[in-house]
């Protein structure tokens, strides 16, 4: 991504976010969830961008173990890291959300532990990719394509079985009012997301210059 | 060694800190924490409506709405910093081994 390009993302982004809370707010309340149900603006699309996330991650790392391409593997570490990421803002936010509509922090139903199975399998990927030493590369890329597909499982999860946590017929069936200030963040954190793996990506790609050099100093 | 062992110790410590924490939460829940105490919370669809609701318990909504979205900034701000800061350190590494490679001397 040019400089350019990555201003010009970095602005509309900017400009998204800084209009996002006007739309949140002029959103209706949710009949049974009152004020709280507003933490859905943020929770469902940075949930979705973590999908799309790990899918990246999972088709990067596929492409790497069978094409050996390097600038895979990079968009492979850079994917898992913003998984991880945009898994923990989940992870938290859900349970802030739970406690006033559900009662309690947290349940051990099929969504929230598929959910932090799933953040888990790729923090598994990030600390292999730190201490699991030489070749550790390729087992990690192994782990991505689990844990890429046991994204669906855990989008269907809450259809599939018996869960408090709200169905996927809520984003489709979301009504006038509520819709337009999903879809707008939505497509905010889209952007963020891009803008977020161009920069981390980046770093992979000095690194690798770094290590490069290196090996010509030693001859 | 010993470092590798040590490191390996504190990842296991931190992934049994990360497992335990949702658990304490569940132990700590108010009355019947296996079963979700409100069960009218919509799941499957949204119903708008133009007022709040009335308040039916002390569970301070607008705190766990400003702790969601100021979390979610924080996140994402201490992230970006940390990709500034990893990528300053290689920056002036690459700084450091390109200088070596002009005047032709090698690393040990």
């Amino acid at each position: 991504m040019t400089n350019r390009t990555f201003t010009i993302l970095a602005v509309l982004a900017a400009a998204m976010f800084l209009y996002a809370p006007f739309m949140i707010v002029a959103a209706p309340y949710e009949s049974t969830m009152g004020l709280v149900q507003k933490i859905f603006y943020f929770h469902a699309p940075i949930g979705m961008v973590m999908f799309l996330s790990s899918f990246v991650s999972g088709i990067a790392s596929a492409r790497y173990l069978f094409g050996k391409r390097a600038s895979a593997d990079r968009a492979a570490l850079a994917a898992a890291e913003l998984t991880v990421l945009f898994g923990l803002i989940v992870l938290v936010t859900g349970p802030l959300w739970a406690r006033k509509a559900w009662g309690v922090w947290w349940q051990w139903d099929a969504r929230l532990t598929s959910a932090l199975v799933m953040w888990l399998i790729f923090l598994a990927y990030l600390l292999l990719r730190k201490y699991g030493g030489p070749g550790s590369d390729r087992l990690a890329a192994g782990v991505a394509i689990f844990g890429a597909a046991n994204a669906p499982f855990v989008y269907w999860s809450v259809n599939v079985w018996r869960t408090v946590h709200p169905k996927t017929t809520v984003v489709p069936t979301l009504q006038s009012g509520m819709r337009e200030p999903f879809w707008f963040c939505f497509v905010a954190f889209v952007l963020l997301y891009v803008l977020l793996l161009a920069m981390r990506m980046g770093l992979e790609h000095r690194r690798a210059e770094l290590e490069t050099l290196y090996l010509e100093t030693q001859g | 060694m010993k470092e590798i062992m040590e490191r390996g110790i504190g990842v296991a410590l931190l992934v049994c800190a990360l497992m335990a924490v949702p658990a304490r939460a569940q132990q700590s829940a108010p009355a019947q924490p296996q079963t979700p105490t409100t069960t009218t919370a919509a799941q499957e669809g949204f119903v708008p409506v133009d007022q709040l609701p009335k308040p039916q318990d002390t569970i301070p909504a607008p705190r766990l709405v400003a702790a969601a979205y100021g979390f979610v900034w924080v996140a994402v701000l201490v992230y970006v910093w940390s990709i500034r800061r990893r990528l300053t350190t290689v920056e002036r590494e690459l700084q450091a081994v390109s200088r070596r490679v002009d005047s032709g001397g090698r690393s040990s």
